[in-house]
């Protein structure tokens, strides 16, 4: 098991540094691909960066040892961010970053688990979810003491199969299983509350029957004091952070703007958005 | 003819009672089920070994993610629901977090095609090969009987990577005598009689109405190769090529769209065979409530139909 020091204020800077080394990384992979989903990467920057850095007991020269703990990237679409962060840590060379898309490229448009370190394929949203549930209860059956951890985008929670999983999770009291949501309010169409309401996801899954947690999503004290609370509630019930974030966090004109949902920053806005991010 | 019909017995039966077997032997075999488990026979396996069955409720589409989980943390896993919502309700689950990452998931439905009766359309599953053979890495296995049954589940358990096996409601005579008879080969057909008018290629359940047909053939003269393909993806290829016969009668419970007989056509397209293709299955149409039996009668597809709808193909030829 992994067990997580307190944090001090110069691992949060550090932690800034990497984040925004990882953002500039997001950007310009996309902007090299011409495609991706930049809006949604950059929201869920802080928390993979906090994962991966800061709270999983991961080993990249050893990615399959059977202890480590597990993240699926439910809204698979955010994938830049996995990958700029898997890339830096050592699990494959950072030039596949400025390949992503392309034909014959090891970095595909979305997860897959051909590549090194990633745990589950996904992209089609909702079922990253139950992957992750899977995954947890399998860890149980093994009676191993690690931890899985599943981001989730707000829009994807209109998914049905997110609430049958949400059930089973609580079912089978997978308390070592610790859920994100990326609460940054928009989906490709709009608003999450215009397009579909989720009105109090906190009070839905507190219905069913998860302990829930709210945090600013780009807080790295509080995404770590909360895993760390999470942690330590070992009562049978699985966990979720509700993490309030920003769409296109970091990018001045990406910053809660719907059109950089799925949309590659042209010439222009790649050299503006490096600059903001150097 | 080298096999005899024997008494009936439940395909669906067999399944249990090799997931309880092997559940003695393969410590991480975990078993799966939607609130059908009295149905499916899984429920055999969770009073056997409680700990590794688990009932996901009604909720297809979450269990075949958590059968993906379940799988990525090395366990063997079989998934069982009816054939209408294992592979209908889940169909995307089952393409995007099974067959493309190719993990060790055995997706085993009851209930399908026509025969499962009284419950009506919305339960008969028709279409359920055509879109998992339509799947890359997922394999397809329709068993002939219930002794193969137990031999096609031990495969399934022994090989690695997603495979899809379906199995009727209702019992069926059985073809083989023993397990040991009965040895499931993948990707192999077997040839259960020989014959120079024709080749009959039946799947599954039809199996036995194909025997039945082929006596009633025989009573006029006529002598009909019988195949049985039991796997149907990857087919059998060199059966097909090497068949003297110019006339080929595909038998199948399933729609004629897409299923066996679309698999066999194929065949005979990919490799410019000069053959005739008569597909016997359900025409493209939904299914209607009513007796296994007198389905079988209504659609074409007992032994006595099977029979004439072959005669008149050979007069009109
Ligand atoms: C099942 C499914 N339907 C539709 C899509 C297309 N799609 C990709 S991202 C997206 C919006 C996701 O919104 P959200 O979960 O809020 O993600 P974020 O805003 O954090 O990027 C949609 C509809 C998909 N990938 N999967």
């Amino acid at each position: 098991m992994s067990n997580i020091s307190p944090i001090r204020n110069t691992d949060i800077e550090e932690l800034e540094r990497i984040a925004k080394r990882i953002r500039y990384n997001i950007v310009k992979m996309i902007g090299l691909a011409k495609s991706g989903h930049p809006g949604g990467s950059l929201s869920a920057t802080d928390i993979i960066v906090a994962l991966y850095y800061k709270i999983m007991n991961h080993d990249p020269k050893n990615p399959n040892k059977k202890d480590r703990d597990i993240f699926v990237l439910s809204k698979g679409h955010a994938c830049p961010a996995l990958y700029a962060v898997l890339a830096e840590l050592g699990y494959f060379d950072k030039e596949e970053l400025w390949r992503l898309r392309k034909v014959g490229a090891l970095l595909q448009g979305h997860p897959s688990i051909s590549i090194p370190g990633v745990e589950a394929s996904t992209g089609s949203l909702g079922q990253g979810f139950s992957v992750a549930v899977g995954i947890a209860l399998g860890c149980r059956l093994d009676k191993l003491n690690n931890w899985v951890y599943v981001l989730l985008g707000d829009g994807e929670c209109q998914e049905g199969q997110v609430w049958e999983a949400a059930m089973a999770a609580y079912h089978y009291k997978l308390d070592n299983l610790i859920g994100f949501v990326d609460r940054n309010r928009l989906q490709i169409d709009g608003c999450t509350e215009d397009v579909m309401s989720l009105g109090d996801l906190k009070e839905k899954f507190r219905a069913f029957g998860w302990d829930v947690f709210e945090i600013d999503g780009h807080n790295f004290k509080e995404i770590i004091d909360t895993v760390n609370r999470a942690k330590s509630l070992k009562n049978g019930k699985p966990k979720m952070i509700i993490a309030n974030t920003v769409k296109g966090k970091g990018v001045s004109f990406m910053e809660g703007n719907v059109g950089f949902h799925g949309k590659a920053p042209n010439e222009e806005q790649l050299e503006r958005a490096l600059k903001e991010l150097s | 003819m080298r096999y005899k019909l024997g008494e009936k017995k439940g395909m669906r039966v067999a399944y249990g009672e090799t997931l309880v077997k092997l559940g003695k032997e393969l410590p991480n075999l975990v078993v799966l089920d939607a609130d059908l488990s009295g149905s499916t026979k899984t429920a055999m396996f969770a009073k056997a070994f409680p700990d590794r069955f688990f009932n996901v409720g009604i909720a297809e589409q979450n269990m075949m993610g958590m059968a993906a989980g379940l799988a990525i943390t090395g366990k063997i896993v079989f998934a069982s629901s009816f054939a209408m919502f294992a592979t209908g309700r889940a169909w995307e689950q089952i393409r995007n977090s099974i067959a493309y990452p190719n993990l060790n998931v055995k997706i085993v439905a009851t209930h399908s095609g026509i025969t499962v009766g009284e419950d009506g359309a919305t339960h008969q599953m028709t279409e359920d090969i055509a879109i998992m053979r339509c799947i890359p890495n997922m394999r397809v296995i329709s068993p002939t009987d219930y002794y193969e049954t137990k031999s096609v589940i031990e495969w399934c358990a022994k090989n690695e990577g997603p495979v899809y096996v379906r199995m009727p409601r209702r019992d069926t005579e059985t073809v083989f005598s023993s397990e040991e008879e009965a040895k499931f080969q993948f990707g192999k057909g077997r040839i259960l009689e020989d014959g120079s008018d024709l080749t009959i290629v039946a799947t599954g359940e039809m199996v036995p109405e194909a025997i039945k047909a082929l006596e009633l053939l025989k009573e006029d003269g006529i002598e009909a190769q019988l195949i049985s393909m039991a796997t149907i993806k990857p087919i059998d290829e060199d059966l097909i090529v090497n068949s003297t016969n110019d006339l080929i009668v595909s038998i199948e419970d399933h729609n004629i769209v897409g299923g066996l007989g679309s698999a066999i056509g194929e065949i005979i397209a990919d490799h410019g065979l000069k053959k005739r293709l008569l597909r016997i299955g359900v025409r493209d149409v939904f299914g209607i409530s009513g007796s296994a039996t007198d389905l079988l009668r209504y659609y074409g597809l007992d032994g006595e139909s099977i029979y004439r709808r072959i005669l008149e193909e050979i007069k009109n030829k």
